[in-house]
């Protein structure tokens, strides 16, 4: 019991280790929420062109879409990291908010492009019908009531992308996981490390879910009006 | 004012429209009748080119909507079109829906547009709804707000795609009483409906069609009381 304790010491205490810990998850949740940020501008991008008229915009967000859901995250990280940005020097963490923002947007691209198709035709035909044009349509009128469809399939996303985050320690350690290996490092503990950060990632996970579905709850609420 | 020539439309093999030659004048109100699946509300639709004719011309105030060229939004604000499932924007308000379009097609001030809509809730005996949002309301108090949405537009025309259809039985009369008013302001209609009272009342002319055609046209007394076509006399008799 006392070996335990002080392996507990050792990992947090120690060194002002807990600050390790700390930091990683606030990279962690930092990277999530810019590639949250980042997949959704890509992905109602992406959705617009695949629901477009145009055949080269719907076949270039075909491909991407195509591509990125049929490759590892893992190696379009590596990629983005060793290949693509390695001439300049750019911090890891935007290297991992731009790899998992990339990888997220054919997700979401699917999401919204499900979104937008489940909003009734007659929408379009009434703002059409008023003279409006696809795109103000679009905007005004089909995006809002699609935004409002997919926001539950969203949060799922956000929240799938915060477990995803930890493949950020193939290319650096600023993250949870990153937090964990430092502290391996100096300890050789592999148990009280790797069980803290699965509770870490547990907790935070619990909290936002538990937000999101409040929030959810409170849009449907605002349905019955 | 709408001149139509030659005009079909088809759905993949089907063709629903076999041929439509029809001269609207400013003012009239003109009632299509006829059995469902006849093609109706599709030339309906056309005229305001929610459906892409196949074949054929259609001049609206004297320009030609067919032509690829012709900006097809421009002729839309001159065409109010009222549907029979209403369409209004579930997220929007009732103020907001009538006001959307005039702001955003016509660059309306928000004042300006607000004191519209105001007058035209009024018109349709809505002045209490403004801020009520389109699933607090009735069937009828939708549709009415649908149809002062279309006004909000000022267009020269309006088309109504069976617009009591899904209504409730006791709502169709404060419709319908709308429609009456706006016909007797001189408002240019086109009605696809299946209330012959209405037509009957409101129409200056009464089209029935079948199969793609129109079989028959002419005042509503010509028509009901002496139809000539034999779909014509078939169909009355059914409903009448």
């Amino acid at each position: 019991m006392n070996d335990f304790i002080s392996r507990v010491m050792d990992t947090f205490v120690t060194e002002g280790r807990w600050e390790w810990f700390v930091s990683g998850l606030g990279y962690t949740m930092l990277i999530t929420l810019f590639a949250v940020i980042l997949g959704c501008i890509i992905g109602v991008l992406m959705a617009l062109m695949r629901l477009s008229k145009s055949k080269i915009l719907r076949a270039v967000s075909g491909v991407y879409i195509d591509v990125i859901r049929g490759t590892p995250t893992m190696v379009q990280l590596l990629i983005i990291n060793f290949v693509i940005l390695a001439p300049i020097n750019v911090p890891a963490w935007i290297i991992g908010s731009v790899a998992f923002g990339i990888n997220s947007g054919a997700y979401i691209a699917e999401i919204v492009r499900g979104g937008i198709l489940s909003v009734n035709i007659g929408q379009t035909e009434a703002g059409r019908s008023l003279g409006m044009t696809s795109g103000q349509t679009m905007r005004h009128i089909i995006m809002p009531q699609a935004m409002k469809n997919i926001l539950p399939a969203l949060g799922n996303e956000f929240v799938v992308l915060i477990k995803e985050t930890a493949v950020v320690g193939m290319i650096s350690n600023i993250d949870l996981v990153g937090a964990a290996r430092k502290v391996q490092g100096r300890t050789y503990d592999y148990l009280v490390p790797l069980l803290s950060i699965a509770a870490i990632y547990y907790v935070v996970i619990k909290i936002i879910s538990l937000l999101l579905n409040k929030l959810e709850q409170g849009m449907r609420k605002a349905d019955k009006r | 004012m709408i001149k139509v020539t030659g005009l079909k439309k088809s759905f993949g093999d089907l063709e629903v429209l076999k041929g439509i030659d029809e001269h609207i004048k400013k003012g009239e109100k003109v009632v299509i009748i006829g059995p469902s699946g006849s093609g109706k509300s599709t030339f309906l639709r056309c005229l305001n080119l929610l459906e892409i004719p196949t074949e054929g011309e259609i001049l609206i105030e004297g320009e030609c909507i067919t032509d690829p060229k012709t900006n097809v939004n421009k002729i839309r604000e001159k065409m109010g079109m009222v549907f029979q499932q209403f369409n209004l924007f579930p997220h929007l308000s009732v103020k907001d829906n009538i006001t959307l379009a005039p702001m955003k097609v016509k660059k309306v001030t928000k004042e300006q547009a607000e004191e519209k809509a105001r007058e035209l809730l009024e018109m349709v005996g809505l002045a209490d709804k403004a801020d009520a949002y389109p699933a607090q309301l009735s069937g009828g108090q939708q549709q009415r707000i649908a149809i002062a949405r279309a006004l909000a537009m000022e267009p020269d025309i309006m088309l109504f795609d069976e617009p009591t259809s899904a209504l409730d039985p006791e709502m169709v009369g404060e419709v319908l009483q709308v429609m009456k008013n706006l016909a007797d302001a001189g408002m240019t209609m086109v009605v696809v409906t299946h209330e012959m009272g209405f037509a009957r009342e409101v129409g200056s002319r009464v089209l029935f069609m079948d199969g793609g055609y129109i079989l028959e046209q002419g005042t509503p007394e010509e028509v009901f009381s002496n139809p000539q076509n034999d779909r014509t006399k078939e169909f009355l008799s059914k409903i009448l």
